[in-house]
């Protein structure tokens, strides 16, 4: 790509690039040390992730002021428009992430002075992990204008759909069994709907950063893996 | 750059459309000489009625050029010399039958300075018609020049003052008076060339408005250099580069995802 | 893009240069720039200032010669008419007024005014005051009016150029003195002789001794000049003027003796008893002369009665002699003698006498020369610039036709007077010296010049006028004649009427075609004889009578101010119509 006549101007979309680059790193750190605090039941991590969040609100409000004032003042057109419009979806996006970590390391809080379910944890670190992987790949597809990559990212959000799934089924029959895990297991459950949710940003982003390289939405529709709004129990 | 959707109006593909077929003016393999120099390159365009067309480009790209072909001021440069062909309603603009001050009545051209002849607001827009004798008597020339005045948005503004010097008026308005010059011998197609760029922005935006409302009545061409006028204003966009038509689509299209790197980055302010 | 960024300014490159426009040197810099552009200035102000100069001389140096010609002197005189002058009163025929001899009737009008003139020569001098054409006046004046006929008309007579340049100042230095003795004279008329009873004459006689000396010194240096001369009849002629200067030493060195006059000294006259006498011979005591204008008596005059008076240039030097130096102060001592402008100046044609001659021929002749250059001229150079400028194929042919058309301009003037002779008059046989040939010659002459300023006017028009009135469908022909050629009309204007100012002082030319001639009717036709006014001026300036360089002034005055008339027209005509676009 060539560079900018006016030197400036692409200094601005340098600079946007680099505080969607940081908000994402901080998200993606956010949700690794809510997982961590859930898992450790260590209620200051958690407070820290919390704390944290407000950076990542502050970053959202920054680039929105950023893409703002260069549609004011750049009046950008053709993949320049698509870049600062991109930078605010994914910017909206990010800050959700944000938001979804800060929830996981409430309900840490919460949590923090009961016994954990070993098999349960685990299902969800795995999820976590993966929800990890798919946004840090995402970003990476962002910053390096690949479509194939995010196309990648976006085909994988189906795993996450699948693990939430048997992790939902999993909750559900261990709240079954003994009533007593319900409070418990229903944070579990809400956390782990969380990390599902984290992948469903990180697919929207996919989706932008398609938008952002190629010009087009992507074709055809997302694969639907998540059943778990039409699962119930069945009493066979 | 590329292009994972077929646009179905690229220039590759408009060449396939026979000239005449539902389009006001077609040109097909148009080429341009001044001299040894080859200043057009093989251009082929269809340009839709009753809608807007922006030529955009570099300076030198030639949409000046293929603009005065289309109604042959290009004749008055001897060293000159088009080859190709142009059609309007499938007439050819270059054949030998065609009378060239015909075609000029039909396809009226608005300069980029605003030219008024130094006589009265009256006599400006009155000319045309007296000379091809569009009217029988005083009452119908009156009625011919305050309509056109009247579509070109100036009526109201000049009203009491039609024996006033064209040059007496502000440079909108001159621009205005001589779109209704050009209105008033009713042509089909009205070619711009930079219309607003010796304007001010708020004089830009009247002329863009009557535009967009002579829309309606007339094909219209416009070069321009900018890019917002061009997005504003059109219905459809050709990009120029070095003599040749390098993309035309529609406006919306070009300007958020061209499918030519050097459209790309003429419109984004990158050097091509 | 790459190249830009290569192209960018490495550290290398930058030099940390701090440029200090306050220090001293940096002062003096811009000092000396200002120096520089007030110097500039100055030598502007110089060049103007000595071309003013010199316009401001050969201005001053025109009027003070020609504007004296625009005033005239005439004689008011009762003329009385007889009544059966022209037939039987009562019944008098205009052509027997028009066809009269009104000469009789001046003369004797002014033997009136000076009577007593009994000698033929200073009768006939008297009379060679008139101008030949003062009887004219008076026949102009009972044309216009027979029922003068048989009274006595007070009409103003035209004088004679010389009588004319005395009153302006061309004759002598007047000095009278009053005597101590009693004078008296011999007779009244013819040679006589005035006896003072003191010495009243040894002043003048001294003076003339001194002349007589001066004289002398100047044949000796002229016969010292020949002596050394090696031509042996030139030593003889030295040998014959020592001889003279000698003479003339031993006139000058007897203080005493009586002296006789010659038209190389002053003039001596005695007014006494009403009358002149010029003195030939003169002595301390007494005058002998011959009466200029007659005595009353021959009585004895008191010193209050007479004087001594002297013309001090002396005759030879004047145009006119004493007799009509004489006649003439007695005439303005009559007060008949009034200036008034001199409007036949210009009413008449050209004439020999300078007082009569006028510049109405040659004005005529001009106006219709220029007439016909005129009418020539803008249709041909404007057509052809319309041509050259918008329709013709741009080849060798058109590009050689430019440059001879430049080539043109530069032609000496003389050479289209060549072509003139030898197409129109040799060639055509058309008439030689009729404005019509003239005007044909100088529209050769103004034709490259309207061409170029036509074209420069043409192509000063925008050219999105003419795009503009393409755009809605003109033919290119309608475009240039509604659009461009009115627009550059004031540039054409004003470039034809400077080449018609520059074929209005063109002279060469038309001597060429003969237009050389003395014409004297004014002319009535293109193809009769006329006159312009350039030759005119050339005509007299070579003529030798005095008045006539005054009168060559005038005319030049006459030009000049026409000159101005139309370089005014062109100004004017350019503001009236330049538009602003």
């Amino acid at each position: 790509m060539n560079e900018h006549i006016v030197t400036s101007y692409e200094e601005e979309l340098a600079l946007l690039d680099k505080k969607i680059a940081h908000m994402g790193g901080l998200a993606e750190h956010n949700l690794g040390q809510a997982f961590d605090a859930l898992e450790r039941r260590d209620p200051r991590q958690a407070e820290l992730v919390v704390k944290s969040d407000k950076a990542i609100d502050q970053f959202e409000r920054d680039i929105e002021a950023l893409v703002i004032s260069m549609i004011a003042r750049r009046q950008p057109m053709a993949n320049d428009l698509r870049h600062v419009m991109v930078a605010l979806r994914i910017a909206a996006d990010l800050e959700r992430i944000g938001d979804l970590a800060k929830n996981i390391a409430k309900r840490a809080l919460a949590i923090a002075h009961e016994s954990h379910p070993k098999p349960l944890m685990t299902g969800l670190g795995h999820m976590v992990e993966l929800a990890l992987k798919q946004l840090k790949a995402v970003l990476d597809a962002y910053s390096e204008r690949d479509a194939e990559k995010a196309l990648a990212v976006w085909r994988d959000d189906a795993q996450i759909d699948a693990m939430y799934n048997s992790l939902f089924r999993e909750l559900l029959t261990y709240m079954m069994e003994d009533p007593r895990n319900i409070g418990i297991s229903t944070h579990l459950l809400f956390g782990a709907k969380n990390v599902e949710r984290v992948g469903d940003h990180t697919t929207n982003i996919a989706e932008t950063v398609h938008y952002l390289v190629r010009g087009t939405n992507v074709a055809d529709d997302r694969p639907k893996s998540d059943q778990t709004s039409t699962t119930l129990i069945s009493h066979d | 750059m590329d292009a994972i959707v077929a646009n179905p109006s690229s220039a590759t593909a408009a060449a396939h459309v026979m000239p005449g077929s539902g389009f006001k003016v077609s040109a097909r393999d148009c080429n341009v000489y001044y001299g040894e120099k080859h200043a057009l390159k093989s251009v082929s365009v269809d340009i839709p009625d009753r809608s807007v067309m922006a030529f955009i480009g570099p300076s030198g790209c030639g949409k000046s050029t293929f603009l005065r072909c289309i109604n042959r001021m290009n004749d008055t440069i001897p060293i000159c010399r088009v080859t190709g062909k142009i059609t309007i309603d499938g007439q050819d603009v270059y054949d030998q039958s065609l009378d060239v001050v015909q075609l000029r009545a039909r396809v009226g051209m608005v300069f980029q300075k605003p030219n008024p002849f130094p006589k009265s607001i009256y006599d400006n827009v009155a000319y045309g018609p007296r000379i091809h004798g569009f009217a029988q008597s005083r009452a119908e020339l009156d009625q011919i020049v305050m309509t056109s005045l009247e579509k070109a948005g100036l009526l109201k503004e000049v009203k009491d003052r039609l024996t006033d010097s064209g040059t007496s008026l502000s440079g909108g308005q001159q621009q205005r008076l001589c779109i209704a010059r050009a209105i008033a011998v009713s042509p089909e197609v009205i070619l711009m060339d930079e219309p607003c760029s010796a304007l001010d922005p708020i004089a830009t935006a009247r002329i863009e408005e009557l535009i967009d409302e002579l829309r309606s009545n007339y094909s219209i061409i416009i070069v321009t250099h900018s890019m917002q006028q061009a997005a504003r204003v059109s219905q459809r966009t050709a990009f120029f580069h070095l003599g040749t038509l390098v993309e035309e689509g529609e406006t919306g299209h070009i300007f958020t995802n061209p499918n030519d790197k050097r459209t790309q980055d003429y419109i984004t302010g990158r050097i091509g | 893009m790459t190249d830009i960024s290569m192209s960018q300014p490495s550290g290398s490159y930058t030099v940390n240069r701090k440029f200090d426009i306050t220090s001293a040197e940096a002062q003096g810099r811009i000092r000396s720039r200002y120096r520089a552009e007030a110097r500039f200035k100055s030598y502007g102000l110089l060049a103007l200032g000595i071309t003013s100069v010199f316009v401001v001389i050969l201005l001053a140096d025109v009027f003070v010669r020609g504007l004296p010609a625009f005033w005239q002197h005439r004689l008011v005189l009762d003329v009385p008419v007889a009544a059966d002058a022209f037939g039987a009163p009562g019944s008098v025929d205009a052509a027997a007024i028009r066809g009269g001899d009104y000469y009789p009737v001046t003369k004797a009008a002014l033997a009136k005014a000076i009577p007593g003139i009994e000698s033929r020569s200073a009768e006939r001098q008297l009379n060679r005051l008139l101008s030949t054409g003062a009887p004219d006046i008076l026949r102009e004046t009972l044309v216009a009016d027979p029922s003068l006929i048989g009274k006595t008309v007070k009409v103003p007579l035209l004088l004679s150029d010389d009588a004319d340049l005395y009153f302006k100042g061309a004759g002598s230095k007047i000095v009278s003195r009053v005597p101590r003795g009693i004078a008296t004279p011999s007779g009244v008329t013819g040679e006589v002789t005035v006896l003072t009873a003191s010495n009243d004459f040894a002043d003048e006689l001294a003076t003339i001794k001194r002349a007589l000396s001066v004289r002398a010194g100047g044949v000796e240096r002229e016969a010292g000049r020949l002596q050394r001369s090696p031509d042996k009849a030139n030593q003889a002629r030295a040998v014959e003027l020592l001889e003279v200067a000698k003479a003339l030493r031993a006139r000058a060195e007897q203080p005493r003796g009586e002296e006789p006059l010659d038209a190389d000294i002053p003039s001596v006259l005695v007014e006494i008893n009403g009358g002149l006498v010029k003195a030939t011979k003169l002595s301390d005591s007494a005058i002998t002369g011959e009466v200029l204008l007659p005595l009353k008596s021959a009585d004895e005059a008191k010193p209050a009665n007479w004087k001594i008076v002297t013309y001090v240039t002396p005759e030879a030097n004047r145009k006119v002699n004493d007799q009509e130096a004489a006649f003439l102060e007695r005439l303005r001592s009559l007060g008949v003698v009034e200036s008034g402008f001199n409007w036949r100046f210009f009413t008449s044609g050209d004439s020999r006498e300078p007082e009569l001659a006028g510049i109405r021929g040659a004005l005529v002749g001009t106006a219709l020369t220029l007439l016909v250059t005129l009418a020539l001229c803008l249709p041909l150079g404007v057509g052809a610039a319309v041509y050259l400028e918008e329709f013709a194929p741009k080849n060798r042919l058109t590009d050689l036709v430019e440059v001879n058309i430049n080539n043109l301009a530069a032609v000496p003037s003389i050479v289209f007077g060549l072509l003139g002779l030898a197409v129109f008059l040799n060639f055509f046989g058309l008439p030689r010296s009729a404005p019509l040939v003239g005007g044909l010659v100088l529209a050769l002459l103004v034709l490259p010049t309207i061409i170029i300023a036509s074209r420069a006017a043409l192509r000063s028009v925008p050219p999105s006028i003419k795009e503009a009135a393409l755009g809605v469908g003109a033919s290119h022909q309608q475009a240039i004649f509604h659009h461009v050629l009115p627009l550059a009309m004031p540039g054409i204007m004003t470039g034809t009427i400077i080449g018609m100012a520059h074929a209005l002082g063109e002279t060469a030319p038309l001597l060429m075609i003969g237009m050389i001639a003395f014409i004297v009717d004014v002319p009535q036709s293109f193809v009769e004889s006329a006159t312009v006014m350039p030759v005119q001026i050339y005509l007299w300036s070579d003529l030798p009578e005095q008045a006539f360089q005054a009168k060559t002034a005038a005319a030049i005055i006459v030009l000049l101010g026409f000159l101005f008339v139309m370089n005014g027209l062109a100004i004017w005509l350019r503001k009236r119509f330049e538009r602003r676009w």
